[in-house]
C-alpha cells in the first residue's frame, strides 16, 4: 500500500479500507507538531491551497488554513460573498482562474452534492471535500475514526450510535462508510422523519429508541441539530426532541462506563448535548478539534504526492 | 521497487564487521567528545534506528553511562517528495528529550548523496538548538550532492551510480550483513 489511489479526497464511499487506514497512519506523526515549539514543516512549500466555501464554515476551514500553513503551504480563502461567485460566475469558471494563479490544491466546501466531484474531473489541482450538500464530509468522518481510534485503540468490533438530524448531514453518511469499512457496526437513531429510507443499504442499522440503542454503544456520536430545520417540521418540538434524543448525564448511566461522546460542533448546548456532558471524561469533543488539524494534515501531504499516481493507475 | 531488481554483486561486511565498526564508531565518539557529557543518539529511520540503539548501548559498555537515544523521522523534509515515484510513508518522530545544548550524534546505515542527512539536520533545527550535531553512517558510499561530510564512518564503500548499498540489519531484515548491489535494467532506477 502506497499512497492514495485518486488525486482527489471527495469521499469515503470509495475509499478502500487500507486508504483510510493509511490516511490514519499518517495523522499520527502529523499530531506531534502540537507538541514543537516550531509549528513549520517544509512539506508543502511552494504550493499554493485555495479554501474555496460556497458555505459558511468557521471551524473546518480554520482546521485546513491551519494545516496548509503548518505545511508551508501558501494559503488562499475565497468565500462565496466576497468573490465573483455572487456575480455568477460558473463553479468551473472560478476554478479555471485558480488553476491559472497556480492552485496545487483546492479544499470545496459546496452546498450542492457532486460539486466537488464535478470540479475534480475539470482540473489538474488535487480537490479535497470540505463537505458538499447531504453528500459526504470525509475529513470530518476521518476526524472521527481517528478520535476513536486513539482513545479506543481500535475500531474494528466497535458499536458506534450515530443520532441526530441524519437525513441532512453528510457527516453520518461519511462516518458510515468509513466505520463499516474498518469493521465497526453502526445504528443511526433519531426522529422517524429524519431518518432516511436508504440509510441501511450503505450498511447502517436504524433505531428510533435512544435508550435502547446506547446500551451497547462504545461511541455515541451527536450531531449539530439544524434549528431552521424545526420551522419545516421535520421534527415536533424542541422539548420533545431534548427528551428524547439528547445526551445528558442521566442517559449516559445507561451506557457502557467508557463510552466515548463526539460531536462535530459546534454544539448547541441543551439541545443535542448538555454542557455536563460536553465537557465531561466522556467526551472528546475539544481533542477532535485537534486530531482534525492532524488528519487534514495528513491528507494534504497524501494528496500532494508527485508523479506516481499515473504510473500506479496504468 | 521490489528487492528482485537488484543483483547481488558483493559482501562487503558481515556481523562481526558491523559489530566491530559500531565499537570502534562509539570509542572514536566518546573520544571525540572527551567523554559523554551532554550527548544524545539519534537515529534517523529505518534502518539508523537500531543502530543508533547498538552505538548507545556500545558507549554505555565502554563508559558505564547511559546516553539517551531518539528516533528521527524526516519524509516531511524530503526534498524529493513531488519527484520520486512511490510516496514514502509519513512515521513518527521520537525523541522523548530536549535536544536543545545536546550533543547530538545523528546516526544513519549509509550516507550517499547527504540529501537525507540535510532533511535530518532541518528536522533536529526544528525541534531545538542542540549544541552541536555530529554524523555517524556505518556505510559511505560516496556522490556526495551537498556539502556534507560524516565524522565518523564505519566503511568506505566506493560504488557506481547504479550500485545500491544494502545494509541488512537483524531487527528490520532478519539477518546481519552489508552487500553491494546492482540494478539490472534502467526502468528501475531510483
Amino acid at each position: 500500500m502506497m499512497g492514495l489511489r485518486s488525486k482527489d479526497l471527495l469521499g469515503l464511499e470509495h475509499l478502500t479500507r487500507e486508504e483510510i487506514e493509511l490516511i490514519l497512519d499518517t495523522a499520527v506523526p502529523c499530531k506531534q507538531i502540537f507538541t514543537r515549539d516550531i509549528r513549520k514543516l517544509p512539506t508543502l512549500r511552494g504550493k499554493t491551497m485555495v479554501n474555496l466555501f460556497y458555505e459558511p464554515s468557521t471551524r473546518t476551514r480554520t482546521s485546513f488554513e491551519l494545516a496548509g500553513k503548518w505545511m508551508s503551504a501558501d494559503v488562499i480563502n475565497i468565500v462565496a460573498s466576497s468573490s465573483s461567485v455572487v456575480k455568477g460566475e460558473s463553479l468551473k469558471d472560478t476554478v479555471r482562474t485558480l488553476e491559472s494563479l497556480g492552485a496545487n490544491i483546492v479544499v470545496m466546501r459546496h452546498s450542492a452534492a457532486g460539486a466537488p466531484h464535478f470540479l475534480a474531473k475539470s482540473v489538474e489541482a488535487a480537490v479535497v471535500n470540505a463537505g458538499d450538500g447531504a453528500h459526504e464530509h470525509p475529513t470530518q468522518a476521518l476526524l472521527d475514526l481517528f478520535t476513536i481510534r486513539e482513545r479506543k485503540g481500535r475500531i474494528e468490533g466497535l458499536e458506534v450510535v450515530i443520532v441526530g438530524d441524519i437525513l441532512h448531514s453528510r457527516v453520518a453518511r461519511s462516518n458510515i462508510w468509513g466505520l463499516t469499512k474498518l469493521g465497526a457496526s453502526v445504528t443511526v437513531v433519531g426522529p422517524p422523519t429524519l431518518i432516511p429510507p436508504e440509510i441501511e443499504k450503505i450498511g447502517a442499522k436504524v433505531s428510533y429508541d435512544l435508550d435502547e440503542a446506547i446500551r451497547h454503544a462504545d461511541v455515541i456520536n451527536v450531531l449539530r441539530i439544524q434549528l431552521e430545520r424545526q420551522k419545516k417540521g421535520l421534527f415536533p418540538s424542541m422539548r420533545e426532541y431534548v427528551s428524547l434524543y439528547g445526551i445528558n448525564r442521566e442517559r449516559l448511566t445507561r451506557a457502557k462506563e467508557d463510552v466515548l461522546v463526539l460531536h462535530p460542533g459546534p454544539a448547541n448546548l441543551g439541545v443535542e448535548i448538555t454542557q455536563e456532558v460536553a465537557e465531561s471524561h466522556c467526551s472528546a469533543i475539544s481533542e477532535q478539534v485537534t486530531n482534525g488539524v492532524a488528519v487534514r494534515m495528513a491528507i494534504l501531504y497524501l494528496v500532494s504526492a508527485g508523479g506516481k499516481r499515473h504510473e500506479a493507475a496504468s | 521497487m521490489s528487492r528482485s531488481d537488484l543483483i547481488e554483486k558483493a559482501q562487503v561486511m558481515d556481523a562481526d564487521g558491523i559489530r566491530r565498526s559500531m565499537v570502534r564508531i562509539a570509542h572514536e565518539v566518546i573520544e571525540r567528545n572527551k567523554g559523554v557529557k551532554d550527548l544524545a543518539v539519534i537515529g534517523i529511520r529505518t534502518r539508523g534506528v537500531p543502530l543508533a540503539k547498538r552505538l548507545a548501548e556500545a558507549i554505555r559498555s565502554i563508559e558505564h553511562a547511559e546516553v539517551p537515544v531518539g528516533v528521527l523521522d524526516i519524509t516531511l523534509y524530503r526534498d524529493d517528495l513531488t519527484i520520486i515515484a512511490v510516496q514514502p510513508v509519513v512515521h513518527k518522530t521520537e525523541i522523548p528529550f530536549d535536544i536543545n545544548d545536546k550533543i547530538v550524534v545523528l546516526v544513519d546505515d549509509v550516507i550517499f548523496t547527504g540529501r537525507t542527512v540535510r532533511a535530518a539536520l532541518d528536522a533536529l533545527m526544528d525541534i531545538g538548538r542542540p549544541r552541536s550535531i555530529q554524523l555517524a553512517v556505518l556505510v559511505d558510499r560516496g556522490h556526495r550532492e551537498l556539502p556534507i561530510r560524516p565524522d565518523f564512518v564505519g566503511k568506505n564503500v566506493p560504488t557506481s551510480k547504479r550500485e545500491v548499498i544494502g545494509v541488512r540489519l537483524n531487527e528490520t531484515d532478519g539477518e546481519e550483513r552489508v552487500v553491494i548491489q546492482e540494478l539490472r535494467n534502467k526502468s528501475g532506477a531510483g
